[in-house]
């Protein structure tokens, strides 16, 4: 079924009876090509892509829970393509543009909404970092500017410029940043792929990975076993766990990250905030909503939700830099849980095992590389070969030392990213 | 969340400083095989459920901490001394 | 209108207060809400989407229609809770989300197009075309989006935060909480009593049930009353527990001044309270939940426990003539309080084909209301019976389809509760948190007698779990009627059956959402945006899910519940953050020469969380530059001073001192002699570095660190993590000495003169060459002397207590003046330190190696030091990684900035080209001519290429040729000198 205004429109002069399911709910086949383990945002856009661009249609998605319930559906929905080393510079560039086209590819909108972030500056110091990384944007094709106070005063009128406790000398602005629904960027792939042939199985565990010599040769989940040629590993804050039923051990930490929401409220904040010695940043949902959030809590965890601290550091970043959304109210925190690598950049690539393949590693960053993250982890599943944006994101560079991509520049530390 | 400091008592998350698995109790030789030292830095056993972990009491007494939780629950089963630990 | 003889108003004290610009009055004791059903007004807010109008549904937090805005200018305060704000003179409130006014509202045509905007219509539509979506959709969503409106100027009030220590928190105080407190308050525990009411006694106030003989709203104000004289209780009204979290620690809310006009000086409009008990009781009651019936949101259609409350506790009949829709007994108290009040009662209409009344009031057995008539207002109801369909006038109907216990706390920390068939509804999960014991209604008990008794049980075992004797406690007589429900979620027809009042999702959505396989409860919310609202569901979650579990095929329990998350009533962002507006965020640090460096009409710059000068202004000077430029000169002819005491010190002290230097160290610290000092590089485990700085050995079991400013945080605590985690055997003390020492610089050829003309001693090169220690007394007090320089210059630094660090800067700048020289700031520190080349945490910034940055040789073969094996790493030995490069301008253009990136001479600038960036540069008035340093693709083997430096953010392209980063005295002679 093509969704389209006319017929919304068709369907609302008829009862709205004529709309089917969004995907179907297949009984597991014994035997798969290729068996993703986890559908949240990345697994479901790897199967999207597996059948849409290279015509693998026989490819299932296995989801413990429901679909889209890992943090696709449960971030702060920023999308953006402003990292600044080599490596992630070209992969979320790539990312970007994928967003940029997504809602015709899929025939669904994700509302993804282009309003720009602006990355603020405090000191002379962060300003050079920020000019660094905004050239870095510009020479890889995408956009920044730098704006000074008065351009930053323009945008976001919220800010308390006088009194806020870092003072804002500017800000990296990146136009095409902005935000997207999550949880329609989760069903508008599943949808796609569900069409394209894809199984979605929902309700089904992996409980083992199944392999032969060195060779992976399918799975067992609490539906019983299922043999595959290739089976990627696609679990996020679980991937320690999944990695483990084949015997591996990830350079993965789990970690909880909060974010919140609050009340509805008219429209007073237009862009993307990142507010980065407050640890805070914000932008308005469609609703109205303030969506915001901060650090992780930083201690290992597989709980989905946080503690006081945070949420009270949270909001006292959002005090000092814009009191005068003191009076919303909080009206829900929740956690996610982040597999935070050690440069706190990705990790995309084959194992020693054979047939068996591996993404995880994205910090709390995955939300904007949901498309790119489906595209290239389809192509390495479809040929073997990395795709030209991940060729850094080896699962063995730690070791080696070569093209660790530490952004944050805070070292191995799982946490400090 | 709160930690039962050994030389403080049970103080609120937020005096201490979190560094990862307690691993990084056991510094490899210098010469230790890379794979050695990439299991001390990098690759974790990442347990949901039962950890051993170092923390640091940063806005308390400054002891570095062996803690024993369940990163499921959250509940801290116990801590004790680094310097004794290790030792 | 209000009712005489009922009610816990004071009618002796009238209020007046406004609404939407009219004025009315109320009484003291009153809500808003309360007060606004006595004045008749029903109609008080329009719903989100579809612009209802909507009336007041419940008497309690839970509220999900009447919400307000309250305050003007920087108070204005949205999504105030009519039902929770108490009445004050002069109080003033608005309506929301309505255009041009509540009555008439414009975008209720979004109400007409509802066939169009069902459940996620926008997910299939707005996609074409493409540039749309931002320009024309979204502003329009947007705009119609939201409730109230956020103050244009900020807020004026002030919130605190508190903590409060006890053995025994009680969540709510109705009849379960009371006897609760009451019995672990025997006991001799400490207790809280924490509830979001001003009074307490929860539905004791609401009822006109008796306890021990009593009212039931006289015997909880008996026991408020006992209870406050014991000291070991402390009672919290208008306090709402937010959040369980861990290792029992809570949070609350105290809405300390919200219930009067402005805030008395000094005064605090609320208070974020972090409570922390070894056991908690949990008696959070329970909330009503409502019937799906076509139109069943009309203003007048209202709770059926909530119409109770008005009348008893407000002494407020929301309706000249009242009926009732239900589906159990409770909901029959209704009618007959209303009864006995003398309000007249049309009818009950109870769906249960055997229930009869329990009084004189006429009921319409096995029937169901199908539909109402009221556009702003209730004015009749339609009735289906089994025998056809029947039209009642009616001004209000109050419905109750039984009641939710109040378990969403028990779900903070990932419980999931359970269904209870008895009761149609979930009850806590036993053990859901720890330490947390559930009692009364929110634990399915729904009798006066129950609750009295779980309260009392609650407490007995909260204090056998922590080792406290229990006395025991007389159980008051009151009453134990059982509760019997016959669940009815939605009542079957036509048209539009309302859930989720706020969002406008109705029974339709709910179905088709499942139709199009939104069958999991999480993807049904998410779709249908069901309890996303205001009230989070509290009002309609069972419900909706029920119908889902319904056009499923499953049941509740396998369909389960969505998760209830903190806060259980939102939180103001200026309480979860509050001392931090404006400076409160984070602590200033200051130096000692502070107050003269502001007096000398400095700007100052942030470091971290410390204030430095950027430079010294002079008369006559316009622009920055042109003080650094002078300062500069100071070093480089005279002599300059600059307060360097920001820079980490630790002090470290025993017989193994050396060797941890030697382990922290790349380079060998333990062949340092007494009296010298030492520059000494440091990596992190991993290989890269981590700070760099110098030491200077004091005694022979004594040296004292520098670190950078930005890691003297993260230096100490590297050094904690070595001497406790990793060498705990080793016998070395370390201590962070950074606040104890004022420090300055006192760089330039005229160095030692000036301190010649101060320290008690003289010195001269023999005795203190370059890079020599030791204690000095200056003038009488006893200093340290360090001949280091950051300037490459003939430099010291000395320091002093930190109480003399005042008297010491004026002292040194004052004789640096008569000298020639004078006070120098960042950007002259900044402009000397890059003509030497020497580096900051601009260059070592965390990905760069000692190799990077030419100083592989520092890293001794001799000895283990952290960090060593992984720097041995091939990935950072490689080629083709950047190193440390001088950069001059070669071209036409002749400016450097920092952050350009450096591409291959000749070709396009873009990442295919690029070979490295700019770190820092400066404008060299020694040299004339600008400098930078920067990372370049093998750099280090690059000197004398010309490359181009483009700065696409500034517009700016240079050719720059690479060079060796020292650019002025290469050869060093100047510090010795």
């Amino acid at each position: 079924m093509r969704f389209s205004g006319l017929k919304v429109l068709k369907e609302g002069l008829t009862g709205n009876k004529g709309w089917g399911p969004h995907w179907r709910n297949p009984e597991p086949k014994s035997e798969y090509d290729i068996i993703l383990i986890g559908g949240g945002g990345h697994g479901l856009a790897t199967a999207h892509y597996l059948a849409k661009v290279h015509g693998l249609r026989n490819v299932a998605v296995l989801e413990k829970g429901y679909l889209g319930g890992g943090n696709v559906g449960r971030n702060t929905t920023i999308v953006r393509a402003n990292y600044m080393l080599p490596g992630n510079s070209e992969f979320y560039s790539h990312s970007l543009k994928l967003w940029e086209g997504l809602e015709e590819d899929l025939n669904y909108n994700v509302m993804h909404s282009q309003r720009g972030i602006i990355n603020l500056v405090h000191s002379d110091g962060q300003r050079d970092a920020f000019v660094r990384r905004g050239n870095m944007m510009v020479g890889r094709g995408d956009d920044a500017e730098m704006l000074d106070t008065n351009g930053v005063r323009k945008l976001l009128p919220m800010i308390d410029f006088d009194q806020t406790r870092f003072p804002i000398y500017g800000g990296l602005y990146h136009r095409r940043g902005g935000t997207a629904r999550h949880d329609a960027v989760a069903w508008g792939f599943a949808r796609s792929a569900s069409d394209h042939g894809v199984d979605l199985i929902q309700q089904c565990e992996v409980t083992g990975i199944d392999v032969e010599g060195g060779v992976v040769k399918g799975v067992q989940t609490t539906r019983g076993p299922i043999r595959a040629k290739k089976v990627g590993m696609v679990a996020a804050g679980r991937s320690s766990q999944v990695a483990a039923m084949a015997g591996m051990r990830l350079p993965i930490e789990s970690h909880v990250l909060q974010a919140f929401v609050t009340e509805g409220l008219k429209p007073c904040l237009d862009h993307v905030v990142t507010y980065g010695m407050g640890h805070f940043y914000i932008s308005q949902s469609d609703k109205g909503g303030l969506v915001f959030g901060g650090d992780l809590d930083m201690y290992s965890s597989y709980a989905a939700r946080g503690n006081l601290p945070l949420v009270e550091h949270v909001a006292e970043a959002a005090m000092t830099l814009m009191p005068r959304i003191g009076k919303a109210r909080v009206l829900r925190s929740w956690g996610g849980i982040m597999d935070m690598s050690p440069d706190g950049s990705f990790i995309m690539d084959k194992t020693d095992i054979e047939g068996l393949y591996v993404n995880t590693g994205w910090c709390y960053g995955g939300f904007k590389a949901t498309p790119a993250s489906g595209h290239t982890f389809a192509h390495l599943l479809a040929t073997g070969a990395p795709h030209p944006t991940t060729v850094r994101h080896r699962l063995d560079r730690f070791r080696t030392g070569a093209g660790i991509m530490d952004e944050e520049s805070t070292g191995s530390q799982h946490n400090l990213h | 969340m709160r930690l039962p400091c050994p030389m403080c008592g049970a103080r609120d998350v937020r005096e201490f400083y979190y560094q990862g698995a307690a691993v990084m109790l056991d510094r490899p030789a210098p010469d230790a095989d890379v794979e050695v030292w990439d299991h001390y830095l990098h690759v974790r056993e990442n347990p949901a459920g039962d950890i051993e972990e170092l923390w640091s009491h940063d806005a308390g007494c400054g002891a570095w901490l062996k803690v024993v939780r369940n990163t499921v629950t959250h509940e801290v089963k116990s801590a004790k001394l680094a310097a004794e630990v290790a030792r | 209108m209000r009712v005489d003889g009922k009610g816990l108003v004071d009618r002796t004290r009238p209020l007046s207060f406004r609404f939407d610009g009219q004025s009315y009055s109320g009484f003291e004791g009153d809500t808003l809400a309360s007060a606004l059903l006595a004045n008749d007004v029903r109609l008080v807010g329009r719903s989100f989407k579809y612009h209802r109008p909507r009336g007041i549904l419940t008497a309690g937090s839970e509220e999900p229609n009447a919400l307000v805005t309250t305050g003007k200018g920087g108070a204005r305060d949205p999504n105030v809770r009519a039902t929770v704000q108490e009445l004050y003179a002069g109080l003033e409130a608005r309506s929301q989300n309505a255009w041009p006014s509540l009555a008439f509202d414009l975008l209720s045509v979004n109400d007409l197009a509802a066939p169009f905007l069902g459940a996620g219509f926008y997910y299939k539509t707005f996609m074409w075309p493409r540039a749309f979506w931002e320009k024309v959709y979204e502003p329009a969503i947007r705009r119609a989006a939201g409730l109230g409106a956020l103050a244009e100027t900020k807020d004026g009030d002030h919130y605190e935060k508190a903590y409060a220590f006890c053995d025994v928190l009680v969540i709510g105080a109705g009849p379960t909480g009371l006897m609760a407190a009451w019995a672990a308050a025997q006991s001799g525990a400490d207790v809280i009593l924490a509830d979001e009411d001003a009074r307490m006694g929860g539905r004791l106030n609401a009822e006109t049930l008796h306890v021990d003989g009593m009212p039931g709203a006289e015997w909880a104000a008996d026991m408020v009353a006992k209870l406050a004289e014991m000291p070991n209780v402390r009672l919290m009204t208008r306090t709402t527990v937010t959040g369980a979290h861990d290792g029992g620690t809570f949070g609350a809310l105290e809405r300390v001044s919200q219930h009067i006009d402005g805030l008395p000086k000094g005064g605090v409009r609320q208070t974020f309270w972090r409570i922390v008990a070894k056991r908690s009781v949990l008696a959070a009651g329970a909330i009503e939940r409502h019937v799906a019936f076509q139109n069943n949101d009309r203003p007048g259609i209202m709770a059926a426990g909530a119409v109770r409350a008005y009348l008893n506790r407000w002494g407020v009949a929301p309706g000249k003539t009242i009926s009732v829709f239900a589906n159990n007994d409770d909901a029959h108290r209704t009618a007959m309080d209303l009864q006995e009040a003398g309000v007249d009662v049309a009818a009950v209409i109870d769906s249960r084909a055997e229930s009869r009344a329990l009084g004189d009031y006429r009921v319409i057995a096995g029937a169901m209301v199908t539909g109402s008539t009221g556009r702003k207002g209730l004015t009749g109801i339609e009735v289906q019976t089994g025998s056809g369909t029947q039209k009642i006038a009616t001004d209000c109907l109050a419905v109750s389809g039984g009641w939710n216990p109040t378990v969403h706390m028990t779900c903070h920390m990932n419980g999931r509760p359970t269904w209870n068939e008895e009761i149609a509804s979930f009850v806590p999960t036993p053990g859901a948190i720890p330490g947390m014991e559930t009692a009364g209604a929110c634990n399915g008990a729904f009798s006066t007698a129950a609750c009295l008794a779980q309260g009392v049980a609650a407490a007995k075992a909260s204090l056998e779990a922590i080792n406290m004797k229990v006395t025991d406690v007389d159980l008051p007589v009151a009453d134990d009627t059982a509760y019997s429900v016959a669940p009815l979620w939605a009542v079957p027809g036509k048209g539009r059956a309302w859930l989720d009042f706020q969002n406008d999702v109705s029974v339709k959505d709910v179905r088709q959402a499942a139709r199009e396989n939104f069958t999991s409860v999480e993807h049904m919310k998410r779709y249908t945006t069901q309890g996303m609202a205001t009230d989070q569901g509290k009002n309609s979650n069972v419900t909706a899910l029920a119908l889902l579990a319904d056009a499923s095929g499953r049941g509740i329990p396998e369909t389960g519940t969505t998760t209830f998350r903190p806060p259980f009533v939102p939180v103001a962002l200026a309480a979860f953050g509050a001392g931090a507006q404006g400076k409160g965020f984070a602590p200033e640090r200051r130096t000692t020469s502070h107050a003269a460096t502001i007096a000398a009409g400095a700007p100052m710059i942030e470091a971290g969380m410390w204030y430095r000068p950027s430079y010294f202004p002079a008369p006559g000077e316009t622009t920055w530059r042109q003080s650094c430029d002078r300062e500069v000169g100071y070093v480089r002819e005279a002599v300059g001073v600059c307060d360097v005491s920001t820079l980490g010190k630790i002090d470290i002290q025993g017989p193994d001192a050396a060797k941890l230097l030697d382990f922290v160290y790349t380079n060998m610290f333990s062949t340092l002699k007494e009296g010298r000092v030492r520059y000494g590089l440091m990596l992190r485990e991993d290989g890269f570095v981590m700070d760099d700085g110098t030491t200077a050995r004091l005694g022979p079991n004594h040296y004292v660190m520098t670190t950078t400013t930005a890691a003297a945080g993260q230096v100490m605590r590297h050094l904690e993590f070595v001497t406790q985690v990793l060498r705990p055997d080793w016998d070395v003390r370390i201590m962070s000495v950074t606040e104890q020492w004022a420090q300055f610089a006192v760089a330039g050829p005229k160095a030692r003169d000036l301190l010649n003309g101060l320290l008690d001693t003289p010195i001269d090169n023999d005795a203190w060459p370059f890079m020599a220690c030791g204690e000095v007394l200056v003038q009488g007090v006893r200093g340290r002397l360090f001949r280091i320089s950051f300037s490459g210059e003939h430099a010291y630094e000395i320091a002093v207590p930190s109480r003399y660090g005042d008297s010491l800067f004026r002292l040194l700048v004052a004789r640096a003046e008569g000298a020639g020289g004078g006070a120098y700031g960042m950007e002259a520190l900044n402009v000397l330190r890059i003509e030497k080349g020497f580096i900051t945490h601009a260059e070592i910034h965390g990905r760069v190696t000692a190799q990077d940055i030419g100083m592989g040789r520092m890293l001794s073969r001799k000895k283990d030091f952290i960090g060593k094996t992984m720097a041995a790493r091939p990935g950072l030995n490689a080629e083709g990684l950047e190193q440390l490069v001088g950069l001059k301008p070669v071209g036409p253009v002749k400016q450097l900035t920092a952050g350009a990136h450096i591409y291959s001479d000749g070709e396009e600038a873009v990442s295919e080209h690029d070979q490295g960036y700019v770190t820092s540069v400066a404008f060299s008035p020694t040299l004339g001519h600008y400098m930078g340093l920067g990372f370049v693709r093998d750099g280090l083997s690059r000197h004398g290429e010309t490359l181009n430096m483009v700065d696409h953010l500034r517009g700016i392209q240079t050719r720059v040729a690479l060079c060796d980063p020292v650019f002025f005295d290469p050869e060093g002679e100047r510090t010795r000198g």
